[in-house]
């Protein structure tokens, strides 16, 4: 049941080209951000009119932008494709009464959850696994070879980073009733945690420490993140069980 | 077979079902009838484990829905009023690779039942064509043909023909008809014609209660009024008055060129009927024995309940 489950989920997410458009984006991403880092100062050295002696003032590129760059656009465009292509996943098939259909099979509701996480979780890996060559490759000839096991390190560290957002958006999906309330429940669940990451002292317990942690790792820093790690591992496994007892009790 | 108990449920205000209770026998097709909002849906929903009464029990085969480890879905085949299928999905995609093994049903069987029922639903034309682009029509067609992948005991069917054409829904009323005495069969319609046509036994619901159940050549016998219609293009003149005066009519009523003729027995003034219309030489264009209509089996059984 639960195979039958997991592989219409990526059936479904590759024929209805969610996939695709999820791991070009992000090849898209893995490509642009070491070019980002490389050209920026460049560009804005070539500016008409630039103030005279402004230009020394513009710093030399190093890989250090390019790592900063694959991290900021990583998770900017990470956490929105994940909320874009997760508030539908449950509320959608309630709305259009496919849930109602399935669930008179015998199957177990919290596999219908489990296997849409599941799926969701792959995407990203994958999502990842195409970002992060396409960055590892770009920065070597931009740049210069970045230490390989740390980089995937990070990249297994925004991974959780950006598990926490599926699975908040997943949680705001089943707990929805319609896509539009879904979408509400997921940015909101965005928003909340965006701000507790901007106040002093809370922020060490975020996720958002997670990519810190994930850059320091790479360009040999000190900093490590293990509470955050600990919130997000929470904030994880409580949102999908709670995603699972309400759609186990809920009513189609 | 099924057996509903006392049940309750109630959405807000709104009492859904009321204390319903029903019982149906093995093999039979049970036709539940009522009117939009008698709790109908709401029965099927709870039947096939998607919604829990407030309060009252209800079994299929023995088991008790709702119970732990009393699991009645591998027993059942459900069939909503609007079936829904993933649109980028192909029927035979459905059936085969994902409603068959979801019963441990694979490989060649899987590949062979998922044909023999798009054959016998008139979809195998249409086998590898996307769902999305279907009609309500074919998606009831295919509704029905995934309640049926497992070959269930008991069959809920809400609504089965309400969106099909006269062909379609003959075609379907035929299938459920070979099911008869293999598969037990709940039919929820708002039809008469319907029940009519393949039901053995018929439960009428009004308001969430059970108003009477019964088998369904009685029913019709008990409630239905003998009536007939006839048009003519010219008017009715002195016939009129000729047949409001015979012992065997007792009511008639006339609007746009129809005259409705209501009889006590349908045999002793058939053949009256016909002659006086002839010997009138009225221009006759139309001569029927009108079945009532559910509504009017309905309010006569709700005025007898008051």
């Amino acid at each position: 049941m639960f195979r039958t489950l997991l592989a219409k989920e990526f059936r479904e997410q590759w024929r209805t080209w969610k996939m695709i458009v999820f791991l070009a984006v992000f090849l898209i991403t893995g490509i642009i951000s070491p070019v980002l880092a490389k050209y920026t100062p460049e560009i804005l050295k070539s500016i008409p009119n630039l103030p005279a002696g402004l230009a020394d003032f513009i710093p030399a590129p190093t890989v250090a932008d390019s790592v900063a760059q694959y991290l900021k656009n990583t998770a900017q465009f990470g956490i929105l494709l994940i909320v874009l292509l997760t508030m539908g996943v449950m509320a959608q098939e309630k709305e259009r009464g496919t849930a109602a259909m399935l669930l008179t099979k015998p199957v177990s509701r919290s596999a219908v959850v489990l296997t849409k996480w599941l799926t969701g979780m792959t995407i990203v890996l994958a999502g990842l696994l195409v970002d992060g060559l396409a960055c590892l490759a770009y920065t070597v000839v931009l740049f210069e070879p970045l230490p390989f096991g740390a980089f995937w390190t990070m990249n297994m560290l925004l991974l959780v980073y950006l598990c926490v957002y599926l699975t908040m958006a997943l949680l705001a999906s089943t707990l929805a009733r319609s896509q539009a309330i879904a979408a509400a429940g997921g940015f909101g669940g965005l928003v909340v945690l965006l701000v507790l990451g901007s106040i002093p002292r809370v922020s060490d317990y975020m996720p958002g420490q997670l990519v810190t942690w994930g850059s320091s790792l790479v360009l040999k820093g000190d900093s490590t993140a293990w509470p955050a790690l600990g919130v997000a591992a929470g904030i994880i496994v409580l949102a999908l069980a709670i995603a699972c007892l309400c759609f186990e009790r809920e009513e189609i | 077979m099924i057996r509903i108990e006392n049940m309750v449920k109630t959405y807000g205000p709104v009492r859904a079902l009321d204390g319903l209770s029903l019982n149906v026998e093995p093999g039979v097709v049970y036709g539940f009838l009522g009117p939009n909002g008698a709790g109908k849906t709401t029965s099927m929903r709870i039947l096939s484990g998607l919604a829990r009464p407030d309060s009252g029990r209800a079994w299929i085969l023995d088991k008790e829905i709702g119970k732990p480890g009393s699991d009645v879905r591998s027993l059942i085949g459900v069939l909503p009023e609007e079936p829904a299928f993933y649109g980028w999905m192909t029927p035979r995609e459905y059936l085969r690779d994902f409603v068959a093994p979801l019963y441990n049903i694979r490989g060649r069987v899987a590949a062979r039942r998922t044909d023999e029922l798009l054959e016998i639903v008139g979809l195998i034309d249409v086998a590898n064509r996307r769902v999305g682009g279907f009609s309500r029509g074919m998606r009831q067609r295919m509704g029905l043909a995934q309640a049926l992948v497992h070959r269930p005991p008991v069959l809920l069917l809400d609504e089965p023909v309400s969106a099909l054409d006269p062909a379609g829904r003959k075609e379907v009323l035929d299938l459920i008809e070979t099911l008869r005495g293999q598969t037990t069969i709940l039919l929820s319609t708002h039809l008469l014609a319907d029940v009519e046509r393949v039901c053995d036994v018929v439960g009428i619901i009004d308001k969430g209660c059970l108003i009477v159940q019964a088998r369904r050549d009685d029913l019709l016998s008990s409630y239905v009024t003998p009536l007939f219609e006839i048009e003519s293009e010219d008017g009715f003149g002195h016939w009129l008055e000729w047949v409001e005066k015979q012992a065997f009519v007792t009511n008639v009523t006339v609007a746009n060129h129809t005259a409705r003729v209501l009889v006590k027995d349908v045999h002793k003034a058939q053949k009256p009927l016909l002659e006086s219309l002839a010997r009138e030489t009225l221009s006759v264009r139309r001569f029927e024995l009108v079945h009532p209509s559910l509504e009017d089996v309905f309010l006569r059984l709700t005025k007898k309940e008051v």
